[in-house]
């Protein structure tokens, strides 16, 4: 059903991105995460075994699995906002583009404002108005160029492919815009101040099927010049929509291949049982 | 075929008369009680006009008291006083609790946030002469005399603890979601507590700030030995300033019936002043809500 709603959005409606389509990466392109024997403890509790996955830049890469089996705590650990909760510890190594993103002297704030993320639930700040929400991230990082700010704001709205339906009401509330243009207002805040990766978290978890068609289509226009790694529960959203695919299980990495493979010929048989829909 | 639940009993008509005569019944014993409740505030109200209204007049808000024994005058001084009394305190009591209360809700730990709480609370139960007294001995012995700024601080420290729960309240009311979208855009932590959290909150920040003003507004047992009161214009902070509670005070136990009526004027006013500000904070708050 979803699938036919997001053929019907044709993407010949949108805008090309600005600065012309890039074409997707080349085989021989370096990994944007490479992590190897990645562990992480909330307290005593294990929440991560083990993990070594090699993300590929320029590509979709989807995390599945069931409630708990650890794949929020791993998209979280890949900008370090696991550090929220207190008494996370972490062993292993995880590299963004070849640095050690864990290395000493790192400081979260700049290993966020390169690896940006949008959650679950669409959050515009209240207080601010579209334009506002927008640009935040680099205002208050200190950018103070007006005509650069214009330029971020229309090249992220449209890259989030909203800004033909706000650009007559940028001074709005955030808040005012509906579910599914939240989300994308969202997007267009994470994509504003230029990072390198996009996480998301079940970014279409509160959407109506047509929000999450928009959302879908949007993230094979953002392939092109970003590295996605998304966090479903939606196996067909999975399929539709990631060129990887890692399946996580009781906080182990299972299986991670080529999306079809997991889908069609998976290796080992607790992913079968899961993308066949026998548990999870 | 499933059995069928059976049907509910119907009432007999004398049944559902004594249900209705007991509804009745505890509508009205309810409605008394509401009215016991909110009676005293109508008498205050109804006694402060009838005694006070009539001495309420412009020389009231512009004239200094007269000496004993003359007739007229008025609570200029007072009212003043009273001002300048609660500016002193919101400059220590203002950033001094909300600095504290955006520790507790965005930095502290948890088990030095709970000792924190458990002394706050404890400070707000403290009798407010015992604030005056500490001042004194604080303030006032040292430098060997009463003065507006002993005043100002006894009634600022009162407003720490109120201000700093109030604001802890409102900022833990901010949704995680708005820290961690701000944290996930690369923006540094006390620029998102700022910009972001304060901003979204600051509506409930100021009806807290502003509720510790009128209770601090009306206080006097911190004022009898730190700002102490004064018949004339203060023209030194570091001098006794006069007060609105202190006057009223100092007139209410006096034995004259002209200073008597300027006393109930005084509460009048005072009293009309701290509605205001109440009133004020329901209108502020009335806006959160809608937005």
């Amino acid at each position: 059903m979803t699938v036919t709603l997001a053929t019907s959005f044709s993407t010949a409606a949108q805008p090309a991105p600005p600065g012309g389509p890039i074409p997707p990466a080349a085989p021989g392109e370096p990994a944007a995460f490479d992590i190897r024997g990645f562990s992480l403890w909330y307290g005593t509790r294990q929440a991560l075994h083990d993990v070594n996955i090699t993300v590929p830049a320029r590509r979709v890469t989807a995390i599945i699995g069931p409630s708990g089996c650890g794949k929020s705590t791993f998209l979280r650990a890949l900008n370090r906002l696991h550090e929220l909760t207190p008494g996370t510890r972490i062993t292993g190594s995880l590299h963004l583009f070849g640095e050690d993103l864990y290395g000493p002297g790192v400081d979260p704030v700049v290993v966020r404002r390169r690896v940006g993320m949008v959650f679950q639930k669409s959050n515009p700040f209240p207080t601010m108005s579209i334009g506002e929400n927008v640009l935040v991230g680099l205002r208050l990082n200190g950018v103070r160029d007006r005509n650069f700010l214009q330029e971020r704001l229309e090249e992220s709205l449209r890259l989030a492919a909203l800004w033909d339906e706000v650009k007559d009401v940028l001074h709005r509330p955030g808040t005012s815009l509906s579910g599914g243009q939240q989300q994308r207002l969202c997007i267009a805040r994470a994509l504003a101040v230029q990072p390198e990766v996009l996480l998301m978290d079940e970014p279409c978890s509160a959407l109506d099927p047509l929000a999450t068609a928009k959302i879908e289509e949007l993230i094979q226009i953002l392939r092109e010049r970003y590295t996605v790694v998304i966090v479903t529960h939606n196996m067909q959203q999975a399929a539709r929509c990631s060129d990887r695919t890692a399946f996580f299980y009781m906080g182990k990495l299972i299986e991670y291949a080529d999306t079809r493979d997991i889908f069609t010929k998976p290796a080992n048989p607790q992913t079968e049982a899961y993308v066949s829909g026998r548990f999870g | 075929m499933e059995p069928r639940p059976p049907p509910s009993p119907q009432p007999t008509a004398a049944v559902a008369a004594w249900r209705r005569w007991k509804s009745r019944a505890m509508s009205l014993t309810m409605g008394l009680c509401t009215l016991a409740v909110m009676a005293p505030l109508f008498f205050v109200l109804y006694f402060l006009l009838r005694e006070g209204a009539s001495a309420l007049d412009w020389n009231f808000f512009t004239q200094l008291p007269k000496p004993t024994g003359e007739t007229g005058g008025g609570m200029a001084n007072a009212l003043v006083g009273t001002m300048v009394l609660l500016t002193m305190a919101g400059l220590i009591g203002v950033p001094v609790g909300v600095l504290g209360g955006i520790y507790l809700a965005e930095y502290g730990s948890d088990r030095v946030n709970r000792l924190i709480r458990f002394w706050a609370d404890v400070l707000n139960g403290v009798p407010s002469i015992v604030w005056g007294m500490v001042v004194y001995a604080l303030l006032v012995v040292p430098f060997k005399t009463f003065s507006a700024y002993a005043g100002g601080a006894a009634l600022g420290l009162m407003m720490i603890p109120l201000v700093m729960r109030t604001t802890e309240e409102v900022l833990i009311l901010v949704p995680q979601s708005y820290r961690e979208a701000g944290l996930a855009l690369g923006i540094a932590r006390w620029k998102i507590v700022t910009v972001i959290v304060m901003k979204t909150a600051l509506k409930g920040i100021v009806t807290g700030v502003l509720v510790a003003f009128a209770r601090v507004a009306g206080e006097t047992a911190p004022l009898l030995f730190t700002a102490l009161g004064n018949n004339f214009w203060n023209r030194n902070l570091a001098e006794p300033i006069a007060a609105m509670p202190l006057q009223i005070f100092a007139y209410a136990i006096s034995p004259y019936d002209d200073w008597h009526r300027q006393a109930w004027a005084g509460a009048l006013a005072l009293m009309v002043l701290i509605l205001g500000l109440n009133l004020f904070v329901r209108l502020v708050s009335r806006d959160r809500a809608k937005s």
